[in-house]
């Protein structure tokens, strides 16, 4: 079989959001890949810009090491402004 | 069902004891609803049994444009061509997004494809039935994309991300195909003539068993449905999923002037449902196991596509490395 690249594709939709991932196409190369996800991801509106990215390039961390990253986070509560317990005179901050 | 007999590969089900410790990990993530994404650890039987299905539903969508494409050249109006090429679309469309969720799983793409084209892989077996006229085109969009729709709503919170978001998408694209296939058999029964009034009832006719049939066996006779189902693959039976459709059908049914082929066909006040006959499941496995009126014309239909599309997969290629080149 021939050699095509597996790309990740990501659409920005209308309203001013970040690129997201949808889905992935195959290709000869990077131009191949936009016209294709353009067929494939945005036949109804979906979005106003569009990448592409080698599959292979993507750096993702390491499912094994979820605890360890991200459950620190959970016992941060002083993070967030709901941990702030102010009078109700103050009125909205 | 688009996949309808996945072979889980497993004859009994553990229960929480048996289990590796990584098995209960994996189960207790299920119990918890939470999804299995392409970097999870899953049992190997999970990751091969989601192959098996999702291939199939991929291979249906791409099988699935053909019993259509055959009436594109003889569409009665420029609209009704330009619908009808756009749902086409969307069906290579919907295989493709299936074929990327497949990736995820680490399987290869071009082998799952070998195995269509060589007859190794299963696909739905309503594709495997003849469009003899044009009202066949507005009851495959109201039939077979309805029961595809009532199967892949729930496959929306099916445990794998990748193909549970796949089918997201697909259902938000399904709804207009259901829609331009019964208004198109409305217009005909609205303002058709005899003929054309005719048309339609014999469409229903042909196509109102083995879109039945979509949902796979009986619950009875489904043994790999437990598995799956303790895997949160499968969400809902294929009975459960049949009764759903057949009782949001036959109104439309009505509504249409219609009758289907089915004398035991009748509300049922105690229950709540329709009752309706027996599927004839001799035919259901004969068209699954290759011998359908158009099995062999289906198959035929894609290695030539396959073979006649080599020299633009070729080109393409070679583009690119032109590409390459001249930019060093």
């Amino acid at each position: 079989m021939l050699p095509l690249t597996l790309f990740e594709v990501f659409v920005r939709s209308k309203h001013g959001l970040s690129h997201k991932h949808v889905g992935s196409v195959q290709a000869a190369n990077a131009a191949m890949a936009l016209e294709n996800a353009r067929e494939l991801y945005t036949r109804r509106n979906e979005g106003i810009s569009l990448w592409v990215v080698e599959a292979s390039a993507i750096s993702a961390s390491n499912p094994e090491h979820k605890e360890s990253w991200f459950e620190p986070a959970e016992d941060k509560t002083f993070r967030h402004a709901s941990f702030y317990k102010l009078p109700d005179g103050v009125g909205h901050m | 069902m688009y996949a309808q007999l996945v072979d889980t590969g497993i004859q009994h089900l553990k229960t929480l004891g048996e289990m590796t410790p990584e098995e209960r990990v994996f189960q207790s993530k299920l119990d918890a609803e939470i999804k299995i994404e392409s970097d999870s650890w899953m049992p190997d039987a999970y990751r091969q049994t989601l192959i098996r299905q999702i291939s199939q539903h991929a291979h249906s969508e791409i099988v699935g444009m053909l019993p259509e494409g055959n009436w594109l050249t003889r569409a009665p109006s420029l609209q009704r061509k330009l619908q009808l090429m756009a749902k086409i679309q969307d069906e290579a469309g919907h295989g493709l997004y299936l074929y990327s969720a497949l990736e995820t799983l680490g399987a290869s793409r071009d082998d799952q494809v070998a195995k269509l084209l060589s007859g190794k892989a299963k696909y739905s077996s309503i594709f495997n039935y003849p469009t003899l006229s044009w009202a066949d085109i507005g009851a495959i969009g109201w039939l077979v994309d309805g029961a595809a729709i009532v199967n892949q709503v729930v496959l929306q919170r099916t445990s794998y991300g990748p193909y549970a978001r796949a089918m997201v998408k697909i259902c938000q694209e399904e709804s207009f195909h259901q829609r331009q296939g019964y208004e198109l058999l409305l217009t005909m029964m609205n303002q058709g003539n005899q003929a054309q009034k005719d048309m339609v009832q014999d469409a229903i006719n042909r196509l109102w068993w083995p879109s039945l049939m979509m949902f796979g066996p009986s619950d009875e006779h489904s043994p790999n449905s437990a598995q799956s189902m303790a895997w949160k693959i499968k969400r809902q039976s294929n009975d459960e999923l049949r009764q759903r459709f057949v009782d949001q059908t036959v109104p439309q049914l009505e509504l249409l002037g219609c009758s289907v082929p089915d004398p035991a066909l009748r509300w049922n006040e105690e229950r709540r449902h329709y009752d309706f006959g027996e599927i004839q499941w001799d035919e259901f496995h004969s068209v699954l196991a290759g011998n359908g009126p158009c099995n062999e014309e289906r198959l035929a239909t894609r290695r030539q596509a396959h073979e006649e599309g080599r020299w633009v997969r070729e080109a393409a290629i070679a583009h690119a490395q032109k590409m390459l080149e001249r930019s060093r």
